[in-house]
């Protein structure tokens, strides 16, 4: 069963790679890449359940937390060009100009 | 009870799977960015969270129970702040929603 479920989640990403690929805009394929991620996370779960070491549970967790935070640095760097900048457009540490 | 504690999982995994792979296709086939958010938003809900209650039940009340938890509460809390930073990105970006003019004009 969890054979299935792993091959179920390979064509997913397989899937989500394609668009990864394809994707017109930057935003695809960061929208494809973060849920890559997440399949990535489901799919150490399940090969750690299918060859029954659940141990590989904590690099699961951390996958999740590494997934998240990436993937909100590379939107804040598309969105405003510095990953040093505040919302409201000043960079803390620094002299205004 | 643990039969039905499978079969439940079992059926849990393979719906998740399913509906994973209904996000992805939809992903891969809908026309535009904000309509392509919709299957990544299946993933992000019903198959992570289905496919990993199921896990849960295969484990029970163990640490790796306990670790699969943290992994959902996690999820939960980041796949909704992930999708709206993005769709926020995307506006701030001037990506444009497609409108049914607009698609009436492209097909």
């Amino acid at each position: 069963m969890f054979a299935a479920a792993s091959v179920a989640i390979l064509v997913t990403m397989a899937l989500l790679l394609v668009r990864a690929l394809l994707g017109p805009t930057v935003y695809d394929r960061i929208l494809a890449v973060n849920s890559f991620g997440t399949k990535t996370v489901l799919i150490i779960a399940a090969y750690g359940f299918l060859t029954e070491r659940p141990d590989f549970l904590d690099i699961a967790l951390v996958y999740a937390l590494i997934n998240f935070v990436g993937t909100v640095a590379v939107l804040k760097y598309f969105e405003y060009g510095d990953l040093a900048v505040s919302a409201a457009g000043s960079r803390p540490g620094r002299p205004e100009r | 009870m643990n039969v039905v504690f499978d079969i439940v999982s079992w059926a849990l995994i393979l719906t998740g799977s399913l509906f994973a792979l209904t996000g992805a296709i939809g992903l891969l086939r809908l026309p535009d960015f904000f309509t392509r958010m919709h299957g990544a938003a299946i993933i992000d809900s019903f198959g992570v969270s289905m496919m990993l209650t199921g896990f849960f039940l295969q484990s029970g009340f163990t640490t790796a129970g306990v670790k699969l938890v943290l992994i959902f509460m996690f999820m939960i809390v980041t796949g909704p702040t992930a999708t709206h930073a993005l769709a926020k990105a995307a506006l701030h970006g001037r990506l444009e929603p497609l409108t049914p003019l607009q698609e009436g004009n492209q097909s």
